[in-house]
Order: C-alpha cells, then structure tokens, then sequence
C-alpha cells in the first residue's frame, strides 16, 4: 500500500510538473506568468477527445494532434495576445494573460458545452501486475514520460543553439539581441516547446482521469503555478521538484483522511515558501537592474 | 437528490416564508375557493420550474403527470368528473413558487397540487400550504423537511437517507462482510446517503472498513482507493453524480479492484446517455438503487414507458415517472374524497383528499407506494445493473 500511495503521489507530481516546466520556462525568458497555460491543457484534452470519439480515429493521432494543437495554441496566443504587449507594463501583459485564460474557458464552454466529456482511452492496458502489486498503468507511464521530457528540455536548453539563445534572451534580452540572436523566434520557441509539454501533460492527464471539461485547467494550472513557485520560478530542476513536492503533499494529506484540507496544505506551503523562501527551492537571488 | 439547490436558495426561502407569515394571517379564513364547477370538473395544480437552469426536472415531472390526468380523464375521470390541470412555472424561484402557489389557491381555486419539484422551492411551497391544509404531492424533492411542516404534505420519492439504507439493506443481502465507502465531502446528497448507509450495514452486522471523502472537482481519487483496497472490502459504496462515479471506477479498476461497487440514483446516466461515463467492461458488479429505469420490465412500467414514448415520442426518465406517480397519489385521494359526497374547495374536503392518500395504496410506476402516517412513501426500489455492453438492467426489485 505503501509502495500504491509513493506511486500515487509520483503520478499527481509528475502531470503537476509537466504543467509547471511550461509556466517556468515563460516566466524565466519573458517574466510573464502565463495564466493560460492551464487551459493550453483543457485544449488538448478536447482534442484528444475529438480526434478519438467524435472522428473515431486512433489513439496515436490523437496525441500527435493533441501535442501538435496545444503548441500551436501557445505560439499563437503569444503572437496574438502577448507580443503585442512586449514593451507595455508587466501589469498589462499579466492582466492579459489572465483574459486569455477566460477567453479559453468560456471559449470551450461554447463550443462544447458545459458537461465533461468522457475521453476514450488510449490503451487497452489499464493494470500492470508488478510482483503481485496490481498497478495503474497511466500512473507508470505518466512518471516515465515525466522523466524523458525532464531530461530532453534539459538537453535542448543546455546543449543546443537554440537553448543557449534561450539562456541568453532570459539574462538579457536587450544585449541577446544586440549579439545577433533573434528574440522574437526565441520566445516563440519557448511557448512551442512549453506549449506541447501542456500537451504532453493533456494527453497523460486524459489517460488517467478520463474527462474533459472546460474549468479543468484552472485548478491544475494554479497547483502547477504553485509548484513552479515551490521550485523556485524560472529553474527547471525548481519545477519538477516544486510539481512533486505538491503531489507528495497532496496524497499525504488525502491518504491520512483529511483529503477536505488538500488544498489548504498545498498553498499554505506556498505561503510558507514566499515567507521564508521567496525566490524557491531552486532560484537565484536576482538583483533588480536599475 | 437536490440539497444544493436548498442551500442555494436558502434565503429566498427564508424571505418567502417570512413573507408568508403575513400573507397566511390574512387569507386564513378566505382559502375555501371553488374547487371545482358545476359542470363537474376537478381543478388541481402543477408546478414547478418549467423554464431556467432545473427546467429540465421540472419538465419531465409536468409531461408524467399530465400523461397520467390525461389517462385518467380518458377513462372516465374520477366520480365522473375531469380532472382540469392549471400549470405554472415557478422558473426555480422560491418566491416565484409561493406566487404561483397562491394563484392556484386563490385564484384557480384548486384542490389538490402536484409539486413543487425541487428542495428549495418545495419547503417554500409546504411551508405555504400548511395553512390551507392544502392537499400536496411532490414527484421529486428529497430533503427531510419537505413533509414535516404539516400533514398535508406527501412526496412520491424516496428521501436520500432512504436510499442509504436501501442499499444496506442489498448489502447484507448479497452477504457482503466488508464494505467501504467514498463520498463527496460538503454534499448534502452524498453525506446524507453515507451515514444512513453505514448506520443501517452496521446495524445488519456489516463492518466499515474505512470512510474515505473527497471534495468538489477532484478528479483523482486513486489514493482514497488506495486506502479502501488495502482495507480488502467485498464492496464499496459510491454515493456521488455519474460524472464522479465514472472516474472513481474507472480508477479503482485501473488499480485492480474487480469487485463490487454501491449505488443511489445519482448514478443514473452513468452509461448510455450523452457519454459514457465508464467503459462497459468495467461496469461489472456495480448495483445502484433507483426508483425507475426504462429496463424496468413490471407490467405497469412497460405499459407508462409506451404511453410516454406514444405521447411525447421520448424515452421517460425518471423524473417523468415520478411526476406521473405523484399525479396518481393525488388522484388517489381525490378519489376518496368524491366518494365520500363533500363539497369541493371545502375544508372537509381537503382533509379527505389527505386521509385518502394517507391511508390509500397505489401501484404506480416506480412501484407500489402507500403512507404511514408520515408523507414519506413506502415504497420498493429498483436495483439496477450493468449487463456486458453497458445496458442497464434490473438486477432485482426490493420490497420496502
């Protein structure tokens, strides 16, 4: 039981993770936290489930089309909403953010109504027997998957061009682009790549809890953000352990029977964090340029 | 079924009873309208909220009892006279509910009412009429209070408490020893439902091994199971809405339980509706109670289900089953007070339509329903479940 509840825990932090890569990777290149993100993931939720019940075709399109659709969403609503915005207040673009995100919601809730929509499942596979333990296999490949995408954005932003262009707009965006890189490519390579991490995070969220409806992206995108702020806002390694940290937090609180003060604990850690940690687990003191 | 719609609505009703108080003073002694006319019709009421967000409810219970007055009259009506149905939509609005209540009593003059349909509305309505000692039946209002303000209020549903114990009663039945449950915490429905159940298995010797709850919007609930499949139950009881019931299912399968689960009639249109909440294959072992299912196969039913579909060209829910009941409890006591010779809109009168109900049986559509000196119904229940594909079936019929 034990060994169920650590793999739980792992399963709820791993999609918390996912989500809160995207919001770090936004914040850490242009300081704007991107209240859309979570429903980019209430987007590629729908998809999946268009693709697989309303057009009956298989599940690997699916979740090409769920990842391919959820990356467009977050080029375009950059283009669209945020670089237009680029130089205006970081007040402005926040508030923007947030009017995407309700846009989105609201969006769907026209468009598909306001019922959850049941998402066919991917796999025939849903139990793994594990040396007499009966476990989920969502849960398995949700952690797996987690893994992999950790350690490719890791490689991408350290060891390629683009990474290193990436690394460079997030210290200076004014001297990257007198050194010849293009920022505006840059920031739209950071919301495609987040972007199709939400879509990732939507296609593991569907497997294993088997509903779309449109609010679904408000609650795990906060959770997410507070993961991302756990781990320190801006580091990748602060997002994985902030977004694991707060499933941990979770399951331990449900597993004790007090599953109604779930909420309560995650953001009181977060308020705990703010208050002794401000910058998180992982970030660097940053000194205001003046 | 629908505390939340009482909560919600809790000061509208606490301002029309308030409202009321006043209203009752005035009217006590100008409440003997016509119940009827010369010609030999019988004027009764319908309401509930035909138009906004429980339209849907309210339409249903208006289409079964209008059926059933329709029916009725076809054959001759009762003591010869027709029954005249005036309906009114009382849009899901405490207030609205009172308005339309007293219309009917003072303006239509009728003598017996059908409704109202939801929690809120209804206390509103009873509260209301309890002065009138006005003759009412509610289809569908499930909350406690509803029938206790005075005893001229009956309801043809069973309450949430009742269905807790129905189901216990099926457990210890089946001889199930261990039985868990899952719960949405905050939900009048689901807790109410909860503790009348383990009151009731613990009473029949069935241990609780564990009471696990959950709150609004959570969608996992694998470390809940986690906790209830350690504890190795031969059943989980589930008292939640079908979108719950489906990820809890699917869930708990997904970790390997393949045993039973427990259900009230939230978890109608689980399977088969407008999506299918859970896949057929892991819909196995799972029993819920209700009070009707288009699978039901007693004559009665079969015979209301091709009425409605001839009539409205629409599978009947069980909402419309439970309007056409209501409508054939009141007929009932109508019934009695015909024969007994009073003037119609009398106060003699009026009290005989209650003691009919009160004493009268009726084999209606959810089954055979009779009063025991409260207006809570004795009544069977249907346990339903799931065939291969997901159909629905009726697993057995529970005698109150």
């Amino acid at each position: 039981m034990f060994f169920t509840q650590v793999l739980n825990g792992l399963q709820l932090g791993s999609i918390y993770a996912l989500v809160a890569l995207g919001y770090t990777m936004v914040y850490g290149i242009i300081l704007l936290l991107n209240f859309a993100h979570g429903d980019i993931i209430m987007v590629g939720a729908y998809v999946s489930w268009l693709v697989m019940a309303q057009l009956g075709l298989p599940p690997v399109l699916a979740i090409i089309l769920s990842v391919a659709a959820c990356t467009l969403m977050g080029v375009l609503i950059d283009k669209v909403a945020y670089a237009p915005l680029r130089n205006a207040p970081r007040l402005s673009i926040l508030i923007t953010a947030i009017g995407v995100s309700y846009f989105l919601e609201n969006g769907a809730q026209l468009v598909f109504g306001a019922d959850a929509k049941v998402v066919p499942a991917y796999t025939e596979l849903t139990t793994v027997q594990l040396g007499g333990l009966s476990l989920s296999f969502p849960s398995i490949l949700t952690v797996l998957v987690t893994v992999v995408a950790t350690v490719a954005l890791t490689v991408v932003v350290q060891k390629t061009k683009l990474g290193k262009a990436m690394r460079a707009v997030s210290e200076d965006m004014g001297a990257a682009r007198l050194m010849g890189i293009n920022v505006n490519t840059t920031i739209s390579f950071t919301f495609a790549v987040g972007s199709a991490l939400a879509g990732i995070g939507a296609v593991l969220y569907a497997m294993a809890y088997t509903q779309a409806n449109p609010t679904m992206g408000m609650m795990l995108g906060t959770k997410a953000f507070v993961a991302a702020v756990l781990g320190g806002i801006g580091s990748i390694p602060g997002a994985v352990v902030g977004g694991l940290l707060v499933g941990f937090a979770e399951v331990f609180v449900t597993a004790i029977g007090l599953s109604v003060w779930k909420d309560a604990v995650v953001f009181l850690l977060l308020i705990i964090v703010l208050v002794v940690r401000p910058t998180g687990i992982f970030g660097r003191t940053m000194n205001e340029k003046v | 079924m629908f505390e939340n719609v009482s909560r919600r609505n809790f000061l509208q009703v606490s301002a029309a009873s308030v409202a009321l108080l006043g209203l009752a003073g005035c009217n006590g002694s100008s409440d003997s309208g016509e119940g009827g006319d010369a010609s030999g019709s019988i004027k009764v009421g319908i309401m509930g909220p035909h138009t906004g967000d429980n339209s849907s409810y309210g339409l249903a219970c208006l289409n079964g009892a209008q059926l059933y007055f329709k029916q009725l009259n076809e054959d001759g009506g009762v003591n010869g006279k027709q029954i005249e149905p005036v309906v009114y939509d009382e849009k899901g609005d405490a207030t609205e509910a009172v308005n339309a209540y007293n219309r009917l009593v003072q303006e239509d003059g009728v003598t017996g009412i059908v409704g109202d349909v939801t929690t809120g509305p209804t206390i509103a309505v009873a509260q209301a009429s309890v002065a009138d000692n006005m003759p009412c039946v509610t289809p569908s209002a499930t909350a406690a209070d509803v029938v206790t303000y005075g005893s001229n209020y009956f309801r043809a549903c069973v309450t949430d408490p009742e269905q807790g114990r129905v189901m216990a009663n099926f457990a210890a039945e089946q001889g199930y020893k261990n039985v868990a449950t899952l719960y949405l915490s905050g939900s009048d429905y689901s807790e109410g439902v909860n503790a009348a159940f383990c009151e009731e298995a613990e009473a029949k010797g069935i241990t609780i091994t564990a009471q696990e709850s959950y709150s609004e919007g959570d969608v996992d609930f694998n470390t809940q199971l986690t906790n209830i499949i350690n504890t190795n139950p031969d059943a989980i009881l589930v008292p939640n809405y079908y979108q719950d019931d489906g990820m809890i299912v699917t869930q708990a399968r997904a970790q390997g339980y393949d045993k039973v689960f427990l259900g009230v009639d939230g978890w109608s249109g689980i399977y088969g509706g407008s999506e299918n909440y859970a896949d057929a294959a892991d819909l196995h072992d799972c029993y819920y109670c209700c009070a009707f299912s288009s699978s039901n196969d007693s004559e009665v039913a079969a015979q209301f289900i091709e009425d409605y579909e001839a009539e409205y060209n629409e599978t009947p829910t069980n909402f419309c089953a439970l309007g056409y009941d209501a409508a054939m409890v009141l007929a009932n006591g109508l019934a009695a007070a015909e024969e007994a010779g009073l003037e119609p809109g009398s106060e003699d009168y009026k009290q005989a339509v209650i003691d009919g109900i009160a004493s009268g049986t009726v084999e209606g559509v959810t089954g055979s329903i009779s009063y025991e000196g409260t207006g809570d119904p004795i009544k069977s229940s249907l346990i339903i479940t799931f065939a291969e594909d997901g159909t629905e079936e009726t697993f057995e019929v529970l005698e109150a």
